[in-house]
């Protein structure tokens, strides 16, 4: 124990603690993205859908989650937690506010894919008889998924990046375990461009298979 | 069996833009509304399929009572197709997927069946080459000739055509006026909301000329087109011909 805290080589040892991290990394990722794609795609159709009275109080809450720095937003929920006495590890936490995050960006994607499928096109779906539902779910629904895949891919890149902030609550994922490693070894250079190709690994099957499915449909519209 | 528009106004805020029409179209009739723009004809047509509400007055559609509050509208489209000036293609579908969505969807027919029906259409509209291709690949008389097909995969009473060659390059108008020729000479009953004049001459059993919200003229192509009689008919006919 004491002998490695002065070793000042990278070891393997290192590096599968950084890819614990990144597991970590992968896990946050995994639930703010499920979480707050569903929130998103929930919110984004009533505020596509609902009255002002419904939708205004519903942005403004949103707009809350958008404007006030990630950070602030881990720091007070953890905080808060403690207050009202829910006893959830700082990980759930962590994944609850990421995914509130997302969904507050989401949101706006789902809406405006929404509502990028033109009203005329809605009436010759619901002029050949099909109901409200069967509109928004054979016409609507695969149309914005189409506009909104580019700008949700970006949000998702974006979320694994900003996972990052969760070491202020006391998770160590992959930039707070590259951090400790460049503590000891002073190598700052060497490390971080280690955990930077490990993001790029992990960012890049999610870029490509965007990228595919976004050619698969240009070429047949 | 019959479309009978009774009394019907229609305003979008304060401004009427169907301001009591009344007008009959039997089975069997081919019917063209001729009339300048803002003159509330295409108004008019989707009040008929309840896709725009009336202020006052009564739609019957084989005696059923389109905005009546127990009428199942999505039940009564199914009898009414209907085209519009933009051709509305589903894009994320092909042709063929286009066409047989509703019949899937709607009439709760199986594939097989649907795409029989489908390409039959598709075929009747001279698109059998077509099926596979997605929409964007086809040309704006291909499109509409292809919203024509969807609608009438739905094995309509009544076709609506609301202004469907307004939006065409001059040499596509063609292809879509042909195609409706053949189903008028099938006996479809059509109301055909049109600029076409030559068109509307040559198929119309009766043709109604609209002009700020009412019916002035209403007769065989002969009279209203052939032989007008009110000064707005006149006026109108010699800004367009």
């Amino acid at each position: 124990m004491f002998s490695s805290l002065l070793d000042t080589s990278f070891s393997l040892n290192d590096l599968w603690f950084m890819l614990k991290g990144a597991g970590v990394t992968l896990a946050l990722t995994f639930w703010a993205v499920i979480g707050g794609t569903l929130l998103g795609v929930v919110f984004g159709v009533v505020r596509a859908v609902s009255p002002w009275w419904i939708n205004a109080p519903l942005g403004a809450v949103l707009d809350v989650f958008r404007s006030v720095p990630l950070l602030i937003q881990l720091v007070v929920a953890n905080s808060f937690k403690t207050i009202v006495g829910i006893n959830w590890p700082p990980f759930t936490v962590g994944c609850v506010v990421l995914a509130l995050y997302m969904s507050a960006y989401c949101t706006e994607i789902v809406r405006s894919g929404f509502l990028a499928v033109p009203t005329t096109t809605r009436r010759a779906a619901r002029s050949l008889g099909m109901s409200y539902w069967q509109d928004l779910s054979f016409i609507v629904f695969p149309i914005a998924l189409r506009v909104a895949l580019p700008s949700w891919i970006g949000l998702t890149l974006g979320v694994m990046k900003d996972t990052a902030m969760v070491w202020w609550i006391g998770i160590v994922e992959l930039l707070r375990s590259s951090q400790v490693i460049v503590t000891r070894i002073q190598e700052p250079l060497f490390v971080l461009s280690i955990a930077g190709l490990i993001y790029f690994l992990m960012s890049f099957p999610i870029a490509r298979l965007g990228a595919r499915l976004e050619k698969r449909w240009r070429e047949n519209e | 069996m019959s479309i009978d528009i009774q009394d019907v106004h229609k305003s979008f805020g304060s401004l009427e833009v169907v301001k009591g029409v009344t007008m009959t179209v039997e089975k069997g009739e081919v019917v063209s509304v001729i009339g300048g723009s803002g003159s509330g004809k295409s108004t008019l047509l989707m009040c008929i399929n309840g896709l725009e509400p009336i202020n006052s007055g009564r739609i019957l559609v084989d005696g059923t009572d389109v905005h009546a509050r127990g009428t199942d509208l999505n039940r009564l489209r199914q009898k009414i197709g209907i085209v519009f000036q933009q051709w509305n293609a589903f894009p994320h579908l092909t042709v063929l997927e286009n066409v047989m969505l509703a019949p899937r969807k709607v009439l709760g027919k199986s594939k097989a069946e649907a795409e029989a029906i489908a390409v039959e259409k598709l075929s009747h509209v001279g698109l059998a080459e077509k099926l596979k291709v997605y929409p964007s690949k086809l040309s704006g008389g291909q499109q509409q000739r292809m919203a024509i097909a969807r609608a009438l995969a739905m094995s309509p009473d009544y076709m609506l055509f609301d202004e469907v060659t307004s939006a065409l390059d001059p040499q596509l108008v063609g292809e879509v006026l042909d195609t409706m020729r053949l189903l008028s000479s099938e006996g479809m009953t059509m109301i055909v909301v049109t600029h076409e004049i030559a068109f509307a001459r040559e198929v119309s059993n009766r043709v109604a000329f609209f002009h700020k919200g009412r019916i002035h003229e209403i007769g065989p192509p002969s009279q209203v087109i052939g032989n007008p009689q009110q000064p707005e008919t006149i006026d109108f006919l010699k800004s367009v011909l």
